[in-house]
C-alpha cells in the first residue's frame, strides 16, 4: 500500500508558461500547414475572378479551358449541385457568380487540373464577356440610397441631455487586412460514396461544414471537415474562402484537390476590417463628468454581407468607450457597396469606435484645460456600473480605472539624443536630423465583449476521456497559433491532477462545434467546456475509485492509493462529453437595450513617437500597455497574444491600408500593403490586471483582440501630441502630417 | 544540386521557383511562400552559403548548387536557435518560424555576438504577423548571453 503526503498541483497545469507540443515541429519545419498537404494523384484547383467591380455576365464559354490537356473539370455557378449560396451569418454570396458579378475578384468559375500552372492557364483559356455596370463605391452614397446590410442603434437615458463643454469630430478608419502569413489553402479528399474530406485552414469546421454541405445539396454526415495547420488567422479564416470549392472540384472529379491561394488571390479571396466613417459629439461638465455621448457611425459591408450585421452592432456598443455616461445616442449602419466584402477581424467594430471615442476623449480634455488620463479616471467603468451604450449592468472585473493609474505611473523611455539613424524617424535613409524630431505621447483605453452576444446560442463541446495511457482531450476548435491547445492541457491536468494529458483535434463527424476560434472566446468557451468536462471525469473517478483525490497514479482516500490507474480505467475509460454554454444575453431591444454581452475585458496602451513634421515622418519608439486578463492560464502566451495584437493595431496606426479606388484593391501585395518588420517594432512594456472574470476558468478572460482595440487610437494620439494636428484618419501617412489633416467634417453636417 | 547534405535531382518548368522546386517536387515543405516577392522572408534558405529568398531563385539557376533549408539545419538535435524560438514561446502560428530559423542562423554564422539592433535590422526581411517580434527577439538574445 503507497501512503504520502499529495503534492498539490501537477505539473503544467494553469497559470504556468508551459511549451506548445507543436513547438518543435514548428521550428523543424515538419508541421503540416494546409499548404503543405499533399496526396498521390491530387489535381490542383484554380478560380476565374471577375476584373470589374460591378458587372453582367454577357457570355462565357468554358469549351477551350475543357479541351486543354491535363484539365478535368472546369465547373460554373449551373455546376453547384446545391443551393449556390453561402454566407457566415446569412447565406447571400453565390458560390460562383452566374449573373451579376458584385465586387472586384468575385469567384466565377473554378478549374482542376494535372499541375498549379496548366490549371492556371486554363482559367485564362476560360471565354468570358461582361457587360460593365457602374459600381455603388460611396459609402455615404449607399447610405442615402438606403443600400445598407443593417442599422444599429442605442439610445439611452433623457436625450435632452447637455454639458457645459461641447467637442465634436468625425473620423475616419481605413480597410485592414488581417494578413495572415499562410495564405487560404487546403486539400478535399472524395471518399468514393458521394463524401469529402476536406482538410483546411479555418477558424470554424463546423461553420464551413454547414456551408459546404449546402452547397453541395448533401447530407451533413457526408462531409468531414478536418483542421490543418493554421498560418494565422485573425478573422480572415471566419468566412468560407475555398471550402466549398475544393470539395465541388473534388466530388466533380473524383480525386483529391488542392488549392492554395497567392498573396495576391489572398487579398481578393478573403474579407478585411471594415473601413469606417465616425461622427462624434461629446458633452461634459466643466469638472469633466461627460453628459451626452451622440455618434453616428458608418461601416462598408462591401458587396455581400459576412458578418457586417455583428461588427456594426459592436460598433454602435463600444461608441462610448469604457466610461460612464446616462444619455446617449449612437446610430450605426453596414452600408452595401461594390467593394470588397468586409467582417471579422480582431477587435471587431471596437477597433474603429476606440479609434473615434478616444480622439473626443483627448479633444474634450484638452477643451476643459484638464489632463488626458485625468478625464478618463473621472469618466472611467467600475464594476456595477452600466455601460453606456447597451445600459446592461457590467458584473465582470472592470479595472479600468487602476489600468490608467498603471499605465500613467510606468517609465517614459529616456529623451532620445542619439544621432543614430536606426533610432530617428525615416531610419537609415539619413532623411532627419535629431533636432527636426518632436517627442509626442499619446493615451487610449478601450474594451472589447467577449464571446458571442446579442442572444446568440454560443456553445462549445469537449470530451475529456482518461485512459490507462493518459488523458486524452477531444475539441473540434481551431488552434490558430495563439495556443489554444496548450491552454486547453493545462486545464485538464489542474482538474484532475494527471501530467499526461493530450489533445485531439477532431473532425466535424467525431464531435459537435466548438463555435469560431474569435471573439477572444475560445479560452473561456472551449477552456470552459474542457474545465467541465475534466471536472465530471474527475468526479466519476472518484466515485468508481471510491476515494478523495486523483492524480496520475490513480485514486486516493486520506493519502492512501485505493484504486491505481490501471485498476480505475484497466476495463473501461472514463469519458466525459459536455456541452458549455455561456450565461445567456439578450437580443437587443429597439434602444439597444438589454444584457446584450456576457463579459468584456479592458485594456490601455501609452504610445510614444517621434515624429519630424516637416518631412511627415513618425517613429513609434516604445508603446507600453495594462490589461485586465482575469487569470493568466498561459502568463507566455498573454504575454505574446499581447504583444502582437499591440503590433497589429500598431500597423493601423502607421501603415496598412487596402486601398481601394472605384471598387479595384490598388495593392494586394506585400510590396504594396505594408506590414510591420522587426525595424516597426518598438520594445513594449505589459502589465496585467488579474481580477477574475464571471465565467472563464479559474477566471481567465479572452485576450486577444483587446490589445488590438487601443494601440492604435493610442498611436495617432502621441502624433497628435508631437504635432498639434487633428489627424483623424488612420492610418496616418507622411503627407498627412507634413501637409496637415484634411478638414474635418463637423458633426451637425451628418 | 545538394540539398541537406544529400544529392537531389528534379525536373524543373522554365520559369519555377527554388521555393517551388522544394516543396512540390522534392517535398520539403518546411520553407513556407507568403508572398512570392521576395518580402517576408518565409521562403528563406541557405544557397551555396548565402542567404536567400527561394521564391525569388530560379529553380533552374540553383543547379550544381549547395542548398540547406530549415530541415537540414539542426540535424538529429534542434540548432540553437530553433530550441531558443520554442522556450521562448516566439512561435505562435509558426509559419514565419522557417525563414526566421534560417535567417536567424545564418546572422549568427556571420556575427556571434550581435546586438539588439542588429538582429533587428539582420531579420526586418522577415515578417511575422502574430508575435509583434518581442519574443523572437527575447529568444534570440539568450543565444548571444551564451556566447
Ligand atoms: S515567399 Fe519568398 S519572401 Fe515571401
Ligand atoms: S508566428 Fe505566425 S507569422 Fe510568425
Amino acid at each position: 500500500m503507497t501512503t504520502r503526503v499529495r503534492t498539490p498541483t501537477v505539473r503544467d497545469g494553469v497559470g504556468v508558461s508551459t511549451s506548445r507540443t507543436d513547438g518543435i515541429p514548428k521550428v523543424d519545419g515538419t508541421y503540416l500547414y494546409s499548404s503543405d498537404l499533399y496526396m498521390d494523384r491530387m489535381l490542383f484547383g484554380a478560380t476565374l475572378r471577375c476584373p470589374h467591380p460591378k458587372a453582367r455576365i454577357t457570355r462565357l464559354d468554358i469549351g477551350p479551358a475543357v479541351a486543354m490537356t491535363g484539365v478535368h473539370a472546369v465547373l460554373v455557378g449551373d455546376d453547384v449541385p446545391g443551393s449556390n449560396a453561402f454566407g457566415l451569418e446569412s447565406a447571400d454570396q453565390p458560390v460562383l457568380a452566374t449573373d451579376l458579378v458584385e465586387y472586384w475578384g468575385q469567384a466565377v468559375a473554378l478549374v482542376a487540373a494535372d499541375d498549379p500552372e496548366t490549371a492556371r492557364l486554363a482559367v485564362e483559356a476560360i471565354e468570358i464577356e461582361y457587360e460593365v455596370l457602374e459600381p455603388l463605391t460611396d459609402p455615404e452614397e449607399a447610405d442615402r440610397r438606403d443600400s445598407a446590410f443593417h442599422r444599429a442603434r442605442c439610445r439611452r437615458g433623457p436625450q435632452d441631455a447637455s454639458g457645459a463643454v461641447v467637442v465634436e469630430g468625425y473620423y475616419e478608419v481605413g480597410m485592414q487586412d488581417q494578413a495572415p502569413l499562410g495564405t487560404e489553402s487546403g486539400l478535399a479528399i472524395p471518399d468514393g460514396q458521394g463524401g469529402v474530406d476536406l482538410h483546411i485552414a479555418t477558424q470554424w469546421t463546423h461553420v464551413d461544414r454547414d456551408q459546404i454541405v449546402a452547397g453541395l445539396g448533401v447530407d451533413e454526415d457526408m462531409v468531414r471537415v478536418h483542421h490543418a495547420g493554421v498560418g494565422g488567422a485573425f478573422g480572415a479564416r471566419e468566412d468560407v474562402s475555398l471550402q466549398i470549392h475544393l470539395c465541388l472540384l473534388a466530388l466533380y472529379t473524383g480525386r483529391p484537390v488542392k488549392m492554395e491561394y497567392s498573396r495576391a488571390e489572398s487579398f481578393v479571396g478573403h474579407v478585411h476590417r471594415h473601413p469606417a466613417q465616425l461622427w462624434m459629439r461629446h458633452e461634459a461638465d466643466p469638472d469633466g463628468t461627460l453628459r451626452r455621448i451622440e455618434a453616428r457611425i458608418i461601416i462598408d459591408g462591401g458587396a455581400y454581407r459576412s458578418t457586417s450585421d455583428s461588427v456594426v452592432g459592436n460598433a454602435v456598443y463600444h461608441a462610448a468607450g469604457p466610461y460612464r455616461c446616462d444619455s446617449v445616442s449612437v446610430e450605426g449602419v453596414a452600408v452595401r457597396t461594390n467593394n470588397p466584402p468586409c467582417g471579422a477581424m480582431r477587435g471587431f467594430g471596437a477597433v474603429q469606435a476606440c479609434f473615434g471615442h478616444e480622439a473626443q476623449m483627448d479633444k474634450l480634455a484638452d477643451a476643459l484645460g484638464m489632463d488626458r488620463v485625468e478625464l478618463r479616471i473621472r469618466n472611467a467603468l467600475r464594476r456595477g456600473d452600466r455601460l453606456a451604450t447597451s445600459g446592461q449592468v457590467i458584473d465582470t472585473s472592470a479595472p479600468v480605472t487602476e489600468i490608467l493609474e498603471r499605465l500613467r505611473r510606468m517609465p517614459l523611455p529616456d529623451e532620445n539624443s542619439s544621432d543614430d539613424p536606426r533610432l530617428l524617424p525615416g531610419g537609415t535613409g539619413l532623411t532627419t536630423s535629431r533636432p527636426m524630431v518632436k517627442r509626442g505621447v499619446g493615451y487610449a483605453v478601450g474594451l472589447k465583449n467577449l464571446c458571442f452576444s446579442g442572444g446568440f446560442d454560443d456553445y462549445a463541446e469537449a470530451r475529456v476521456a482518461i485512459t490507462p495511457f493518459g488523458v486524452e482531450v477531444h475539441t473540434a476548435a481551431v488552434e490558430v497559433g495563439q495556443g489554444l491547445g496548450m491552454a486547453c492541457a493545462q486545464i485538464a491536468r489542474t482538474v484532475l491532477g494527471i501530467e499526461d494529458v493530450v489533445v485531439y483535434y477532431d473532425d466535424t463527424s467525431k464531435i459537435g462545434s466548438a463555435g469560431s476560434t474569435s471573439a477572444s472566446r475560445q479560452t473561456q468557451m472551449t477552456g470552459g467546456a474542457v474545465m467541465e468536462a475534466a471536472r465530471m471525469a474527475r468526479q466519476i473517478a472518484l466515485e468508481r475509485g471510491g476515494g478523495d483525490e486523483l492524480d496520475g497514479e490513480g485514486v486516493w482516500k486520506d493519502g492512501v492509493l485505493v484504486t491505481p490507474m490501471k485498476d480505475l480505467v484497466g476495463r473501461e475509460n472514463i469519458d466525459y462529453h459536455t456541452r458549455f454554454h455561456h450565461p445567456q444575453t439578450d437580443a437587443p431591444d429597439r434602444n439597444g437595450q438589454g444584457d446584450i454581452h456576457v463579459d468584456f475585458a479592458f485594456a490601455a496602451h501609452r504610445a510614444v513617437v517621434d515624429v519630424d513634421q516637416e518631412l511627415g515622418l513618425f517613429r513609434v519608439v516604445q508603446i507600453d500597455t495594462v490589461q485586465d486578463v482575469g487569470f493568466m492560464i498561459n502568463p507566455r502566451s498573454v504575454v505574446g497574444q499581447i504583444e502582437g495584437g499591440t503590433m497589429q493595431g500598431i500597423g493601423l496606426a502607421t501603415l496598412e491600408e487596402i486601398v481601394v479606388e472605384d471598387g479595384v484593391i490598388k495593392n494586394p501585395t506585400f510590396t504594396d500593403y505594408l506590414l510591420p518588420t522587426f525595424l516597426d517594432a518598438p520594445p513594449i512594456e505589459i502589465e496585467v490586471i488579474e481580477e477574475p472574470s464571471s465565467f472563464g476558468p479559474f477566471g481567465a478572460k479572452g485576450v486577444g483582440e483587446p490589445p488590438t482595440v487601443s494601440s492604435t487610437a493610442a498611436v495617432v494620439a502621441a502624433i497628435r501630441d508631437a504635432t498639434g494636428l487633428e489627424l483623424n484618419r488612420t492610418p496616418v501617412r507622411p503627407e498627412h502630417v507634413a501637409l496637415g489633416s484634411r478638414q474635418p467634417a463637423v458633426y451637425s453636417d451628418c | 544540386m545538394t540539398v541537406n547534405g544529400e544529392a537531389r535531382a528534379c525536373d524543373v518548368k522554365g520559369s519555377e521557383s527554388l521555393l517551388f522546386a522544394l516543396r512540390e517536387y522534392l517535398q520539403l515543405t518546411g520553407s513556407k511562400g507568403a508572398c512570392e516577392q521576395g518580402e517576408c522572408g518565409s521562403c528563406s534558405v541557405m544557397l551555396d552559403g548565402e542567404l536567400v529568398c527561394s521564391c525569388l531563385v530560379m529553380a533552374a539557376d540553383a543547379h550544381g548548387s549547395e542548398v540547406v533549408t530549415v530541415e537540414g539545419l539542426g540535424g538529429s538535435e534542434l540548432h540553437p536557435v530553433q530550441k531558443a524560438l520554442v522556450d521562448a514561446g516566439a512561435v505562435q502560428c509558426g509559419f514565419c518560424t522557417p525563414g526566421f530559423v534560417v535567417a536567424a542562423a545564418a546572422l549568427l554564422d556571420e556575427n556571434p555576438a550581435p546586438s539588439s539592433d542588429e538582429m533587428r535590422e539582420a531579420l526586418a526581411g522577415n515578417i511575422c504577423r502574430c508575435t509583434g517580434y518581442g519574443a523572437i527577439l527575447r529568444g534570440l538574445e539568450t543565444l548571444v548571453g551564451d556566447r
